[in-house]
């Protein structure tokens, strides 16, 4: 099959106090209306459109952008692995002629809108589990995802022996990183290890420092078909192969036979197999990175390292600027801001672009982009220059 | 008395039977007629064999904590004076898994492997929540 590239990349401003002013809707159109424009298309010119599950339809979308000529509309349900597994069906859509130019926009207002962390009730609809969670969660204080994930760390470390101190590397990279990258929220701040071993306890494991942001923003990128992709002004970044995966039963977490095989287990290998590539191709991962637990965990089911070396793999600078496989050189939902997954496709597409500067991955070639959303459904995109 | 402000299973459909054994003081999970599988949460069928034959069988109550989380600070307001609070997933006898909490130990004493054995919470008249404390020794 044809490859598909991305071909233009938008973002808000990323911000907690005072809030971004804009709507939910209105930070996705702002990153969007950017994307398209850096791709040098017109709005006009969009005609598929793969909103983030639950945050927009892409009625208002097209509707406010001026899409008037959509074709393709499409929501992969899978959280905050929607973005790398939209890239997959964009990818689809414009080789098989469903669609030409397919955006992908991502946004909330996360900080000064609804937070993540107030699950209640009501909100089952949004949550995979839907009635599990209500009937068989929440009555026992269950209810937010850094309790949900906090039970698969707390099995790891009893397993593998995965200490504090490295679910605390994570964190520290992530914090590093963001000092080099003046849009993060956590620009300016950085943190010791002290810092992050004094932070207060959340849901043991994860203390404070291990939970992503919640900040305000959006982002979008623009997919096109490589031969489309020749005729825009942008340096094309190429989509070698994408591919998503849920872990099983998906819609309960507790009674999964093998509780770290996640969507990532199988949609991991099915993308290196497609691109003829293996994980030691990747010059650099973009790892989604909701919780610290979570990285050390896809790094494990990616294959850059065997099943329960993630804690010693992140140690020791490896996967810093300069180590052997820099991970999320922006900051990602740790330090930058949680812009849903689709920040960490757009720093990989600046990565291959080059010329980030000091954030710069040398000679990078390769990248891979996860996702990870719901309870455990995962998503892969390998991109390359 | 004052209202019980924590959210409540609705009970409906399977959750009505589960929840219904729990106020006679029974935990029951369903079992595969056929191939005598157990399973939870509920289901329509059995995922093992395929077969729609199942009975809503007796657990013995006792199992192991599989993995346990200690909330330090709660995310819902209903349980920000329960902090810090202990969930436990408890791994049966049987083999099924059950989201619950162990309450008799304090959160730091809580330990993987850790034998218990259910208990009946009544939260409301309709709703007896299934509890884990540990097994005396």
């Amino acid at each position: 099959m044809e490859e598909a590239c991305i071909v233009g990349i938008g973002e808000t401003d990323y911000c907690r106090k005072p809030g971004s002013g804009l709507s939910q809707l209105g930070v996705q159109l702002q990153a969007s209306a950017r994307a398209i424009a850096e791709a040098g298309l017109k709005a006009s010119e969009i005609d598929g459109i793969m909103p983030f599950p639950n945050l927009g339809r892409a009625e208002e979308i097209a509707a406010n952008l001026g899409c008037e000529n959509l074709r393709y509309a499409a929501t992969i349900h899978m959280g905050g692995a929607a973005p790398a597994a939209s890239l997959q069906a964009a990818a689809a859509a414009v080789n098989s002629g469903m669609a030409n130019y397919v955006l992908l926009p991502a946004g909330w207002n996360g900080y000064s809108g609804a937070r993540v962390r107030q699950t209640v009730s009501q909100d089952v609809s949004s949550i995979p589990g839907g009635a599990i969670a209500r009937d068989y969660y929440l009555p026992f204080g269950f209810t937010a995802p850094p309790q949900w994930y906090s039970v698969m760390a707390r099995r790891h470390m009893h397993e593998f022996g995965t200490r504090s101190e490295q679910l605390g590397a994570v964190a520290l990279t992530m914090r590093k990183h963001a000092q080099l990258n003046p849009k993060a929220v956590m620009h300016g701040k950085p943190m010791t290890m002290d810092d992050y071993l004094a932070s207060p306890m959340l849901a043991d494991p994860y203390r404070f420092f291990d939970c992503c942001l919640e900040t305000d923003g959006g982002a979008a990128v623009v997919v096109t078909s490589a031969e489309r992709a020749r005729d825009l002004p942008t340096r094309p970044v190429r989509i070698l192969a994408a591919a998503c995966g849920q872990p099983y039963p998906a819609d309960e977490i507790t009674n999964r036979r093998d509780i770290f095989k996640t969507g990532l287990t199988i949609a991991a290998p099915e993308a290196f197999g497609k691109a003829g590539l293996t994980p030691a191709d990747a010059d650099f991962a973009m790892i989604y990175d909701c919780f610290t637990f979570e990285v050390l965990q896809q790094l494990e089911e990616v294959g850059f390292c065997q099943r329960g070396e993630g804690g010693s793999f992140v140690e020791g600078g490896r996967i810093e600027l300069g180590g052997e496989l820099p991970v999320n050189t922006h900051g990602g939902l740790l330090s930058e801001a949680h812009v849903l997954g689709m920040s960490h496709i757009v720093e990989a597409v600046r990565q291959l672009r080059g010329g980030l500067g000091e954030r710069q991955v040398k000679d990078a070639q390769v990248g891979v982009v996860t996702g990870w959303g719901d309870f455990g459904d995962g998503s892969i995109a390998l991109l390359a220059r | 008395m004052s209202e019980y402000e924590k959210p409540l299973p609705v009970l409906e459909g399977f959750s009505a039977d589960f929840y219904g054994f729990c106020k006679q003081g029974e935990l029951r999970f369903q079992r595969c007629s056929d191939c005598h599988a157990w399973r939870h949460v509920p289901r329509e069928l059995c995922a093992e064999c395929g077969s729609w034959d199942w009975a809503w069988a007796l657990s013995s109550g006792k199992g192991e904590v599989f993995t346990f989380t200690v909330v330090g600070r709660a995310l819902h307001p209903a349980f920000a004076e329960d902090a810090p609070y202990a969930v436990t997933v408890v791994e049966m006898e049987e083999g099924v898994r059950v989201l619950s909490k162990v309450q008799g130990v304090s959160p730091d004493e809580l330990e993987i492997g850790m034998r218990v054995e259910v208990g009946f919470e009544a939260v409301t008249e309709e709703v007896h929540l299934p509890i884990f404390r540990p097994v005396s020794a």
